[in-house]
């Protein structure tokens, strides 16, 4: 009797000593709106009929999209933002907001790829068998599902949330929000439903073994630092209390995982499986929105947690760059599908965003920032391409389908090897300029072996994106050749991609400056 | 016992899962193996909470569970799919992307 009575008393002190959390609500809204609009959307599924979703569910997504990009615009020009908020899970600073507007932009684009309706590139029901007569039915009956938008909402909301961590709790938690709805868009293509279900599967393990990866190596930074905060592993570190063989061995295993997000040499061997066998807009939203996402995650747990080991981890993240970039650029030579190309020159370009990484500076942050925008905005255009160039089975995937495009649609095949000459870094679209920027802050951070690597593997790179110009322009044509489906959505991201690639390559200074001013402070602490 | 102990236990528990992961061939066993990295993860994070005298690796391991709860979800639909259109749950057979 008296025990319980103690008890009660001790939860009534309990209660009245804790301190309620302080949440920053205005400083969090873009991520609270995106995942708001998300958790809407599942209530949409439930409760509105099949007919209406599509109407609904649309318009809802674009919303939660552009008002989560107008507030974080807000955050950033208004009241100069340099804390963290959240009991300091979320650091809110110029380089995440610049981030965070990027990905939310070009989550835009792909939701205007995704929301397509004139050729879905998803299935009608993800449930029924490929090939089987409840599959013709639904087909048949022109039934779409519309779970792909709340699905999108909630990674885009982990995408968002993954640079702004500045725990690495709260960091895995928004890996896995990012990750999880992912693996299920990967498997939900239209035509192909065979390779689109192994990619997911392949991505799903591959994604779940490298999160234990992180999972682990944060478990030992706790062991070292006894916090996960970033800061406080900084501090920690700049101690130099604690033992050695935590700390490594966690620095190493959360590499393994943040690189694996990224896509980098030795680590990238999920790419180009699932990059070629997910419906073409998720891999857009994948070669754009989630190396935006993964990279700012890169740069926000070695510029903030680990700056003062970076003696240690700057060889090992050379060597990773030095085969990312060679690796990437030396085997998209030998690809014969288009969309598996791309998804090696996706591979080559993370070795490049690395070396901005590398470079440790407000330059190589403002550098790698740029280089983002320029190759997100280049990459969403090129796979919308790719959604547009259709035969019987569904896209043209492989090259030689492609042969002959520029006589049958000279403007779509201009596009496209517009796009790849951004990829490759020509003069005057917006890959030259990014690639210059991160080039420059690495030679001045004394990475100039690194940059001629970087420079050599264009070089290399720059010959398969010119094979497919050369297979466009300079072949005959066959006679059943691909039809261009210019959908009326499609197009538009298209004509955006490639106006932001112009935009950025010929006029660059004003975004080149945003990247600078929003680097000068670098990330909050 | 030392907390050194639970540390190597949990080491050991990670290292066999990691190696389940590159061996097995069965992707229910794959996942499985999965979840033993993850649950060798919260081993860890309560025995350094011990060590360090702080909660923080006791509350981490919370989050752990309920992430791992919502991976199990997500995997085992994704491996129902493939494996109503396969008739396998081996990872040899499903080979269609490569090179």
């Amino acid at each position: 009797m008296s025990s319980t009575r103690q008890v009660g008393a001790v939860l009534a002190r309990g209660a009245s000593d804790i301190p309620s959390p302080h949440i920053e609500y205005g400083q969090i809204a873009p991520l609270l709106v995106v995942l708001g609009v998300a958790t809407l959307g599942v209530l949409v599924e439930a409760f509105v009929a099949r007919k209406h979703r599509y109407l609904v569910q649309v318009p809802l997504a674009f919303a939660g999209l552009i008002a989560a990009f107008v507030w974080t615009i807000w955050l950033g020009f208004h009241d100069k933002p340099f804390h963290v908020a959240a009991e300091g899970a979320l650091g809110v600073d110029q380089p995440t907001l610049f981030l965070q507007g990027t990905i939310l932009v070009l989550a835009v684009l792909a939701l205007l790829l995704i929301a397509e309706r004139r050729a879905s590139s998803f299935t009608a029901q993800a449930s029924a068998l490929p090939g089987s007569e409840a599959e013709q039915e639904t087909a048949a009956a022109g039934i779409t599902q519309t779970e792909v938008f709340p699905l999108l909402m909630f990674a885009v909301g982990g995408m968002v949330m993954f640079p702004a961590a500045s725990d690495l709790l709260t960091m895995f938690v928004a890996l896995e929000v990012m990750s999880l709805p992912l693996y299920l868009l990967c498997g939900l293509a239209r035509r192909r439903r065979l390779l689109s279900q192994e990619a997911a599967v392949k991505y799903f393990l591959l994604g779940a073994f490298s999160s234990a990866f992180f999972l682990y190596g944060t478990a030992l930074l706790y062991g070292y630092a006894g916090s996960v905060r970033l800061s406080a592993i900084g501090a920690a570190l700049g101690r130099n209390v604690g033992s050695e063989t935590l700390l490594l061995g966690g620095v190493a295993l959360l590499s393994v995982g943040l690189l694996f997000k990224l896509g980098a040499v030795p680590f990238h061997m999920w790419k180009p499986d699932v990059y070629q066998g997910a419906p073409t807009p998720i891999t857009a939203l994948m070669a754009s929105c989630v190396v935006v996402a993964a990279t700012g995650g890169i740069l926000r747990v070695y510029y903030v947690a680990l700056e003062n080991l970076r003696w240690d981890w700057r060889p090992a993240l050379w060597g990773v760059a030095i085969l990312t970039m060679i690796g990437g650029a030396v085997v998209a030579i030998t690809q014969t599908d288009i969309k598996r190309m791309l998804a090696y020159s996706s591979i080559a370009h993370a070795g490049f965003l690395l070396t901005g990484v590398v470079a440790t500076s407000p330059d190589g942050l403002s550098g790698t920032l740029f280089y983002l925008a320029a190759y997100g905005f280049a990459s969403i255009g090129a796979f919308a391409v790719i959604t547009m160039v259709r035969d019987a089975g569904g896209e043209a995937g492989h090259l030689s389908r492609w042969a002959g495009l520029g006589r049958r649609s000279p403007l779509l095949a201009g596009v496209f090897a517009f796009f790849l000459l951004a990829f490759a870094g020509i003069p005057l679209t917006s890959g030259f300029t990014g690639k210059f920027a991160v080039f420059k802050a690495a030679v001045e951070g004394g990475a100039t072996p690194l940059v001629v690597v970087g420079v050599l593997s264009s070089a290399v790179a720059a010959f398969f994106y010119v094979r497919v110009i050369v297979v466009m322009f300079f072949s005959e044509p066959e006679a059943d050749g691909p039809t261009v489906v210019a959908a009326p959505a499609t197009a538009t991201a298209v004509a955006l991609g490639l106006a932001a690639t112009v935009v950025l390559g010929v006029l660059p200074q004003p975004v080149l400056d945003m990247a600078g001013h929003a680097a000068t402070q670098m990330f909050v602490r | 016992m030392s907390p050194g102990h639970y540390l190597a236990l949990s080491a050991v528990l990670f290292t066999i899962g990691g190696l389940g992961v590159l061996v097995r061939r069965n992707a229910i066993v794959l996942f499985m193996c999965v979840e033993l990295m993850l649950n060798a993860t919260n081993l860890a994070f309560v025995t350094f909470a011990r060590m360090h005298g702080n909660l923080d690796g006791q509350i981490i391991a919370f989050f752990v569970m309920v992430v791992a709860a919502a991976e199990v979800v997500v995997g085992l639909a994704i491996l129902m799919t493939i494996f109503r259109t396969r008739r396998s749950s081996s990872v040899d057979d499903a080979n269609l992307l490569k090179y």
